[in-house]
């Protein structure tokens, strides 16, 4: 039984596959499905940089193994983005300089992405706390909190530009 | 930082995981996965099964009875975090998760799993302690409840046998208007506290208090109830003087020095949090402090 079987509906597509119980969701998503967007940074729950939503709710995808999201539903930084182009939050961290290299980013977008949805109008504070489980070694946090703040102006204005 | 093997079970009733646990060797329940998957990760812990409670009903919910409030053991910290059932009657709770690692940590770290990790610096055990929770563990043996206070057995160790689970916990509601103060001190949000303090008072005719609660955490191997702080507060109108020097009991405590703080700085913050904590609680059981 350490071979298991788990079902997960990722991005909208349903994958089966007999999976390693140890097999960690993240590793799920790289190594079988090839999403490689999610990224692994400490592989113990502290850089936030494998944050993924499961059922809507932003999670650890380094703590969580594949197996326990068997009937779930995971969304990926992949499936935050459009078919062409960026979404409102990637096109408002393009504009603010909120990435550099990159690493940490797709996390930052999941996280933001569940708090936007939660909170349509944060303040810097509920975006700097919300950003608290997710580590950036390049841009200081300012231009993210940034892009969050006009990320969330743009989708309430619902211009999307 | 992959972890080692092991055989995944995910029972659907109680008394599946109950037999699971009874019958498995060197098995351990999986309940968040916020603490024990990174030691899996790290190899400190390597376990031959893993018991997933994450689907098993019985232990979800929450109940408010007469006087007393119930709370499953696999509740997510963030939907205690968010629900109105514990914001009205469980207050200090409520603040308390606010603390508890991040978002993304509480919306699947449980509040079972964080009484059975029993780290020194957590905020729940805490919240318990305060409360004078009672602990409910379920095995093939039936139910077996353990008042809080005799739940630690030392540091990150409790009174749970191997093949127990916590199933529930209940907490003795304190009066509605009661109030409540928690202040912790982190070097970053969401890291482990260096000492925290979390208080309860109830309040009643001419600003008096009935009753006090006040628990330390980070500073011992399980969250501390400052006995002599409480007995100062009582059948009193609390102040700034009657706050500080109940809040004075924490001289006395000996907390652990380590890579984080000494043991010194710790009784400091554990003074200074208790203080911010009892006047939190005092003001917001209407008394001006």
């Amino acid at each position: 039984m350490s071979k298991q079987a788990t079902r997960v509906t990722v991005n909208g597509k349903p994958h089966a596959r007999v999976v390693d119980a140890r097999l960690t969701l993240a590793d799920f998503l790289r190594h079988e499905l090839g999403l490689t967007g999610t990224h692994l940074g400490c592989e113990h729950g502290v850089c936030g940089a494998c944050t993924v939503l499961v059922d809507g709710r932003s999670t650890r995808a380094c703590l969580m193994f594949a197996v326990q999201a068997n009937g779930c539903e995971v969304t990926t930084v992949e499936g935050l983005t459009p078919d062409s182009g960026l979404s409102v939050l990637q096109q408002a961290f393009v504009d603010n300089h909120g990435l550099q290299c990159g690493f940490c980013t797709p996390g930052m977008l999941v996280t933001l992405t569940e708090l936007l949805r939660d909170n349509a109008d944060p303040s810097e504070l509920e975006v700097r706390e919300a950003l608290t489980g997710n580590l950036c070694r390049c841009t200081g946090y300012a231009g993210i909190v940034a892009a969050a703040l006009d990320a969330a102006q743009r989708l309430r204005n619902g211009s999307g530009s | 930082m992959k972890p080692a093997p092991f055989d995944y079970h995910a029972p659907r009733q109680l008394e599946e995981a109950a037999e699971l646990l009874a019958s498995l060797p060197n098995a351990k329940i999986l309940a968040g996965g916020q603490s024990l998957v990174p030691m899996m990760n790290f190899r400190y812990v390597i376990v031959d099964h893993l018991v997933d409670l994450g689907g098993v009903d019985d232990l979800r919910g929450i109940a408010v009875g007469d006087g007393w409030l119930r709370i499953g053991a696999m509740m997510r910290q963030r939907d205690l975090e968010v629900s109105p059932e514990i914001a009205k009657h469980c207050p200090l709770m409520a603040e308390a998760l606010r603390h508890v690692g991040h978002r993304q940590t509480r919306n699947r770290g449980t509040i079972g799993g964080s009484l059975a990790h029993a780290d020194p610096a957590a905020e729940l055990p805490a919240v318990c302690a305060a409360y004078d929770a009672v602990v409910h563990l379920a095995s093939i043996r039936g139910i077996r409840s353990v008042p809080f206070g005799e739940f630690s057995a030392g540091y990150m160790a409790t009174v749970l046998a191997p093949d127990e689970m916590i199933a529930a916990i209940e907490l003795p509601i304190w009066r509605l208007g009661h109030g409540h103060g928690f202040h912790e001190f982190a070097r970053r949000r969401g890291d482990f506290a260096l000492a925290g303090a979390a208080a309860l008072l109830d309040v009643g005719a001419g600003g008096v208090v009935r009753r006090a609660a006040l628990a330390l955490f980070g500073v011992a191997a399980q969250p501390l109830r400052l006995d002599a702080a409480e007995a100062t507060l009582t059948g009193k109108v609390p102040d700034a003087a009657s706050i500080h020097s109940a809040a004075a009991a924490a001289w006395l405590v000996e907390p652990i020095s380590d890579i984080h703080a000494s043991g010194d700085y710790r009784r400091h913050l554990a003074q200074v949090l208790s203080a911010r904590a009892l006047a939190d609680a005092a003001r917001r059981a209407g008394v001006e402090v």
